[in-house]
């Protein structure tokens, strides 16, 4: 469904922002749960969908921010490739706009980076009702501040991102995901090596003594890798990755509060219990910490941070702590984007 | 400083434009920085920083009553994890002297902007520096994990995290390529990639403009991202022939440099599929490096092509437009008639695969007239570069030089933005002032000598 409703969506932020109505900005209303809980009114985007280019030849996609993902990767597959950072959707209706502000990223991510290496332009919506362009369709832009790859995980607190170009990439050749039985301690051993060597590892994940790990390149350089790697070859390795990727599968199911444990590479075993699930070769680490377990510190301790991805009713806060110089400069950005402080508010920070 | 002291500092690289600079500081610690921006700030004196000022565009241009800060004495590497990829640096150390340090353990630092043996770190996060192999190993941007930043106040900030991922909002990209507006660079983590297994550069000629532009959007349209994708025109290919004498074939009319790198299988297949995609273009001629003299023989024309380049003219301006690449074609044969009409040459060397041109003008600044000619001619390409939807800047910055253009491409929304994440760092506004970002009024008085169909830019506003 192609539209393009800026002029409805330009109103209603002037008249909130003239009103100081804070708006909650809605796009498939997939990831409500992440980052601190919004009390506005609805600011439904999707409907204003569409994608705009897309040049196999350009490595370029630009989209309207209501766009399905679905449809973006859909016709992207149709020419051979792919968003890189490999967006997870948490469910049906999950928006371009929403993949790129939530800054969240699947399992290519340790491969392929995070989301805002991709991210070449934005036309944006602020709070009071500009419509701006910052960046471009193009891979090299040094013209004025790199303002786009910052809503990359703003979740909205700056803007509505109307339209979105993101540098795309070809699929790869062929894929090949090899599963091996190991302890997290071995898992976490055998991944600093890999990601320290020159292999095509494009994603791993450790569950329950199994360690997955997905190769990319030509069938020779797979065959390659196979023999040196061993295991087994998963033969249903595209559901699979998806299952990582969107929290389908049996590693995240249940219920209960979910942290996400992000930390520098080679990081050791944390204090903590077993994690659910390892990701971005040990990088990203999921648990359901025993009560009273203070997990912002566990991961600091080792240099990374944590957030708690899916809250219980008592947690308020969803992210680690900002230092006060750069939680200043937040507040000050959030008012050249949003002097009215309308969209979103609170949902990244108290007061932001 | 004496006097003599201080004029090698009156300029970057971009050296049409100098100021002797009032006062130079050379501290040697991050901390002597940080004192150096609180004493600025008390006083209210501007302060420019400075690496090797190897910049093309005026970005470390001293100001008026202002105080030069050269970051080059705070050169240590002041750490190296090879299990974890990283480097810790000091903004003064070099961009090749990271490859160098870390050279022994098979690890290199990805961008290499033409300038790497001198230009440092510190100014490639400033300036988001590229290179030419961004299209697959990606800009400083990507390149850059964590830094400490000094902001105008003498405040450090940490951003980025080893982790890749910090809470928040992602402010190092910000910084990075913000041209020392926003802070200071005071301590880079960059990351440290394997030297890849197997690297085979492909050199093809063509007959015509078209036919090469054409292949570049084949290629990458074929799912091969080559690690560097490079063009010349005739103009460029003879002046590097006789400047160092690298065996281009001088007869032809457009010369595509393809260089692939990976795993050994990986390449060998991509090698196969290019070779058929460039014959199948209409390449005349088509050559595989057999060894890497012979790579880096090849390479030399296409590294030596701006000297080779200046040496047709007494003076050139290098522009720096970014355009979609489904333009190349197009826009190539638009800046041969503007170079025409203004009956000053152009060569065209450039970053093909990322679509970044840098159409080189040549001219004579003893000849009267030449000197705005060119400058004429240099903003008509940059207007056409975003005409079709690209950026005046891809990688040389902003600086002063861009200032004018830079009016072409940005709304007076956009650049009320710029000045206000300006301020929201830096309220003084001391740090690099008049740089970056033009001032609306400045922008006035371009509109006023560009007028467009007698429509003016910022109309709205009152001039003086």
């Amino acid at each position: 469904m192609d539209a393009d409703v800026t002029p409805q969506l330009v109103e209603r932020a002037r008249a909130a922002s003239a009103e100081g109505t804070p708006l909650r900005i809605v796009g498939g209303d997939t990831r409500r749960f992440y980052g601190r809980d919004v009390a506005g009114d609805a600011f439904p985007t999707r409907e204003h969908a569409g994608i705009l280019r897309h040049d196999p030849a350009e490595l370029v996609l630009t989209a309207r921010g209501g766009t399905s993902l679905t449809e973006v990767e859909a016709v992207l597959a149709g020419r051979g490739q792919r968003l890189p950072f490999d967006p997870p959707r948490f469910g049906a209706g999950t928006t371009l706009g929403g993949a790129v502000a939530s800054g969240l990223a699947g399992p290519a991510r340790a491969w392929a980076g995070p989301v805002r290496d991709y991210v070449l332009g934005v036309r944006l919506l602020t709070g009071d009702g500009r419509v701006l362009r910052f960046g471009g369709e193009v891979m090299k832009n040094v013209a004025g501040y790199d303002v786009a790859r910052v809503m990359a995980g703003s979740l909205g607190i700056l803007g509505v991102l109307l339209e979105v170009s993101l540098k795309v990439l070809p699929r790869p050749a062929a894929e090949r995901t090899l599963v091996l039985d190991v302890s997290e301690h071995e898992a976490l051993e055998r991944l600093g090596g890999l990601s320290s060597s020159t292999l095509p590892l494009s994603a791993s994940a450790w569950s329950a003594g199994r360690l997955h790990l997905r190769f990319e390149g030509s069938e020779a350089t797979l065959d390659e890798i196979e023999r040196r790697i061993g295991g087994e070859v998963d033969e249903h390795a595209v559901e699979f990755w998806t299952a990582v990727r969107d929290h389908t599968g049996a590693a995240l199911a249940g219920t209960g509060p979910l942290w996400r444990c992000t930390l520098p590479p080679l990081s050791p075993a944390l204090p903590m219990g077993t994690p659910l699930l390892v990701e971005w070769n040990g990088q990203q680490r999921w648990y359901r910490p025993a009560p009273g377990v203070d997990v912002q510190a566990v991961a600091a301790a080792v240099g990374g941070h944590a957030t708690a991805f899916r809250r219980d009713a008592g947690t308020t806060d969803a992210f680690a702590p900002l230092p006060p110089a750069v939680l200043r400069l937040h507040r000050e950005l959030k008012r050249v984007f949003d002097p009215a402080g309308v969209l979103n508010p609170g949902r990244m920070y108290a007061g932001l | 400083m004496s006097v003599e002291a201080c004029t090698p500092f009156e300029c970057d690289a971009l050296n049409t434009q100098r100021h002797r600079p009032d006062l130079v500081v050379l501290p040697r610690t991050a901390s002597a920085v940080l004192d150096v921006l609180r004493a600025c700030r008390r006083r209210s004196v501007p302060v420019v920083a400075r690496g090797a000022g190897t910049g093309l565009s005026g970005g470390a241009l001293p100001v008026a009553g202002g105080v030069l800060l050269v970051l080059s004495r705070l050169d240590r590497i002041l750490e190296i994890d090879v299990a974890r990829r990283l480097a810790r640096v000091e903004p003064g150390v070099t961009n090749l002297g990271i490859s160098q340090a870390v050279a022994g353990h098979g690890l290199y630092y990805a961008p290499d902007p033409s300038s790497q043996v001198a230009c440092t770190i510190g100014g490639n996060v400033a300036e988001n520096s590229g290179g030419v192999h961004c299209l697959k190993h990606g800009l400083t941007v990507h390149n850059v994990l964590a830094a400490r930043v000094a902001t105008m106040d003498g405040e450090e900030l940490v951003l980025g995290s080893t982790s890749g991922e910090a809470p928040g909002l992602p402010l190092l990209a910000l910084v990075t390529g913000s041209e020392g507006m926003l802070g200071v660079v005071l301590e880079v983590t960059v990351l440290l990639k394997p030297r890849p297994a197997r690297v085979e550069l492909l050199l093809a000629a063509f007959g015509d403009v078209r036919r090469a532009a054409d292949a570049v959007g084949r290629i990458i349209a074929s799912g091969v991202v080559p690690a560097g994708l490079e063009m010349m025109d005739a103009p460029a290919i003879r002046a590097a022939e006789a400047f160092v004498r690298c065996g281009y074939p001088v007869d032809a009319e457009a010369l595509l440099l393809c260089e692939l790198d990976g795993l050994p299988a990986d390449v060998e297949r991509d090698l196969d599929a290019v070779r058929r995609l460039l014959l199948d273009c209409g390449a005349t001629s088509l050559r595989v490096a057999a060894s890497e003299a012979e790579r880096l023989r090849m390479w030399s024309g296409r590294k030596s092509a701006f000297p080779a380049v200046g040496r047709l003219a007494p003076d050139y301006f290098c522009m720096d437009g970014t355009i979609p690449r489904r333009h190349l074609a197009d826009v190539l044969e638009r800046i041969a008639e503007l170079s025409r009409e203004a009956g000053l040459p152009v060569a065209n060397v450039f970053h093909a695969g990322d679509g970044n041109l840098h159409p080189l003008i040549l001219f004579d600044a003893g000849r009267a007239g030449d000197v705005e000619r060119a400058e004429h001619l240099g903003a008509a390409i940059l207007e056409l570069c975003v005409a079709v939807g690209g950026t005046v800047t891809g990688e040389h910055g902003v600086g002063v030089e861009k200032l004018g253009p830079m009016c072409t491409q940005f709304g007076a929304g956009e650049l009320e933005a710029f000045h206000a994440v300006k301020h929201a760092f830096d309220p003084a506004g001391l740090l690099n002032p008049g740089k970056a970002v033009p001032t609306l009024a400045r922008c006035a008085d371009y509109g006023a000598m560009r007028v467009h169909g007698g429509k003016l830019p910022f109309g709205h506003l009152p001039r003086f």
